[in-house]
């Protein structure tokens, strides 16, 4: 019985396999289709697909750190015989012997905007190098502070897993600012004296607000906040006014997004690094097409092990030494 | 004859004297003096509200100690209530469907939903705020008739029912949403009224925000309409045993559909109060608030088998999570072990639940 199911199940993956030799298949697969980020994503992955006359499947899942459902969507991918995964990975580490699966089945596997770990468990990653996008707010914030000596910094994260878009962002900015970060790829290590703490986010204004709060509560002296993201800082934003601390705090960020971009416009945050998820779709979409017709697969940028996308530090106070544009140019290429 | 008689009923009487010194009492309960742990558990039984209030002061206490003056400050104190705020309104929708026996997983997901409408109407649409506010109310009102509907009328349990509207609420509200929030100046701009709760009352160094006050009026008047009136006795007892509360003539599907759309008004109002709490309206928020409402109503001591707890008792749930939180992240405890803490709570709580119905009554 059992290998009569994976006889048909075989002869069903063939048989798909053989449909899609003529029609080149690709799979989009985000980690949620609600945060705009992965919106635009999948904006950029359908146009080009489009334009290059590719079949283009989309999945999803749930929310954020939702495994199961992008394993599952892998072996559809499988399945239907696509030439190319294009995936976020809700776990970096979680989902890389799933995809060694697909990368073993022929598919070609490139990771967008969150690497895998190890790096290598995908063909090729195209992502915002998070590290730099960090970097760059940290380096302005130290600009811009009187004296980075007497900073006293709150680190507003994502989540207790410590996956890697998380840590990159926060130890690039710590290292921006002129922290000794010790072990690159973990949060919180850090025994600075300058750093009030660490608290998660879930990258909403909810989380923001909250772990602004607890922060402030452990010290209500901080006058620098590092987030996620522009939604946690958002929150953050309100924590602070809601005690009458919002002049006392600079907040930078990372993402590029049009409401956050909107908030540095406002004044609400102070500087942001903004990355270009459409830029990583349509990029990846060449790439598996490439790879359909000349089995040739993408190669890292210099000195990375991943293919940069780019990033840019946008402020409206921008400091000797750090090329930065202004809001009203970031609003242009903002996404969501 | 006449001799006869009374000599043998002077030989019964005689023969019956031993009765005088013999037990005379028909039937009694069993004499056996309560034992301390015993008198324990019926005084819990008799009021199952005095768990969480030992726990809580019981917490706030210890957290004092441990972390002094930065845990035990008005301030502190105060902003616990901000933060358990929202889920503590959620709470008190929650406990009503738990007192019918029933489980809600879809209350956050309405709440959300509301918030979003109610900001794209008053935001985006320019209907004024007041009136975006009716529609939000009314729309959650309508939200948990439907869920109230499915469970009467079509008999679906409660779980699933509302395993399925959660998902059917929150991909409504991303999709009415965009997923994208509305930001906090936005909303200053267009209708500041709906972040009204997020004001603060400063006294002293205390911040009591509009959004706290407003649970504390939430669970005194449910509070009020569960003890003092008809409806209240009824809910209770269709909780208890819906077929008893069936023959003594209570109309247990009106009382049962009153219930959800009472928690879902509830929802609709906690909307509005999240709108000042988050500052923004944010699609993404409370995705969590479901079951964190679960484990507020849980602790705070009201049966999941239905018909026995106080409201109050989730008010102090709530406020037992949020004092955890607070007191473990002062002491510097890693948020990992902050969400361990709370998955023993729920243990225990239950737990406890368990070997107070042991009592007979």
């Amino acid at each position: 019985m059992k290998t009569l199911f994976a006889g048909t199940a075989l002869a069903l993956v063939l048989g798909a396999g053989a449909v899609s030799a003529a029609e080149t298949t690709a799979c989009l697969i985000t980690k949620t289709d609600t945060n705009p980020f992965f919106v635009k994503m999948k904006e950029g992955a359908g146009a080009k697909a489009k334009e290059l006359g590719l079949t283009l499947n989309t999945y999803a899942g749930k929310l954020d750190g939702d495994v199961e459902t992008q394993v599952a969507a892998v072996e559809s991918c499988i399945a239907a015989g696509a030439k190319g995964i294009l995936i976020t990975p809700s776990d970096s580490r979680a989902l890389a012997p799933v995809v060694g699966k697909a990368r073993e089945a022929g598919v070609l596997v490139i990771a967008l905007d969150t690497p895998f770990e190890p790096i290598e468990a995908a063909d090729a990653t195209f992502a915002t190098d998070n590290f730099l996008a960090g970097e760059l707010i940290g380096q302005w914030a130290a600009a811009k502070m009187e004296d980075p000596a007497d900073a006293r910094i709150a680190l507003l994260d994502l989540n207790p897993s410590q996956i890697s878009v998380d840590y990159l962002r926060d130890n690039g900015f710590l290292k921006g600012f002129g922290v000794d970060i010790k072990d690159p790829t973990k949060m919180g290590d850090e025994d600075d004296p300058r750093i009030v703490g660490n608290d998660v986010t879930n990258g909403n204004e909810e989380g923001g607000r909250t772990a602004m709060e607890n922060l402030l509560q452990k010290d209500p002296g901080v006058n620098l906040v590092y987030t996620i993201n522009e939604p946690a800082a958002a929150g953050a934003f309100e924590a602070l006014k809601a005690v009458g601390l919002e002049e006392q705090a600079l907040i930078v960020s990372v993402d590029g997004g049009c409401p956050g971009v909107q908030n540095v416009e406002a004044g609400v945050i102070g500087a942001t690094s903004m990355q270009f998820p459409l830029k990583m779709a349509s990029m990846g979409i060449e790439a598996i097409k490439a790879y359909a017709e000349t089995g040739e697969k993408p190669k890292a940028s210099e000195g990375l092990d991943f293919t940069n996308t780019g990033v840019e530090l946008v402020t409206d106070q921008p400091v000797e030494g750090i090329p930065s544009i202004t809001s009203k140019e970031a609003l242009e290429k903002c996404w969501g | 004859m006449s001799e006869t008689i009374p000599s043998t009923r002077r030989a019964a009487q005689e023969f019956e004297t031993v009765i005088d010194g013999a037990d005379r009492r028909v039937a009694a309960f069993d004499p056996h003096r309560r034992g301390p742990v015993e008198k324990l558990q019926h005084a819990l039984h008799s009021n199952p509200t005095l768990v969480p209030v030992i726990v809580l002061l019981g917490a706030v206490a210890v957290f004092g100690v441990i972390s002094g003056s930065k845990f035990f400050s008005a301030f502190n104190l105060t902003l616990i209530m901000q933060q358990v705020s929202i889920i503590g309104i959620l709470a008190a929708a929650q406990s009503l469907i738990v007192l019918t026996a029933g489980i809600d997983l879809s209350v956050a997901a309405i709440m959300v939903l509301m918030s979003v409408i109610a900001g794209n109407l008053a935001v985006f649409s320019g209907v004024p705020a007041p009136l975006a506010l009716i529609v939000a109310f009314a729309g959650g009102a309508l939200a948990g008739m439907f869920n109230g509907f499915l469970v009467t009328r079509v008999k679906l349990p409660p779980f699933i029912t509302t395993l399925g509207t959660w998902s059917i609420f929150f991909a409504l509200n991303l999709w009415l949403s965009g997923a994208q929030s509305i930001r906090s100046q936005d909303i200053d701009a267009e209708a500041p009224l709906l972040k009204v709760f997020g004001e603060t009352i400063a006294i002293g160094s205390a911040r009591i925000t509009w959004g706290s006050i407003l649970m504390v009026v939430v669970f005194l008047v449910l509070w009020y309409m569960l003890n003092k009136t008809a409806w209240g006795r009824h809910v209770y007892a269709v909780g208890d045993d819906a077929e008893a509360a069936e023959l003594a003539g209570i109309r247990t599907r009106r009382t049962l559909m009153s219930v959800y759309a009472l928690a879902g008004l509830i929802c609709g109002i906690a909307a509005w109060a999240s709108i000042g709490r988050v500052g923004s309206i944010s699609p993404q928020a409370f995705y969590e608030g479901n079951l964190q409402s679960i484990t507020a109503v849980v602790i705070g001591g009201i049966s999941l088998f239905g018909g026995r707890g106080s409201i109050l008792g989730a008010l102090f749930g709530a406020l037992i999570v949020g004092v955890f939180q607070s007191g473990l992240r002062l002491a510097g405890v890693d948020v990992l072990w902050q969400v361990f803490a709370i998955g023993w709570l729920i243990i225990i709580a239950v737990a406890i639940d368990q070997w107070i119905r042991k009592v007979s009554a």
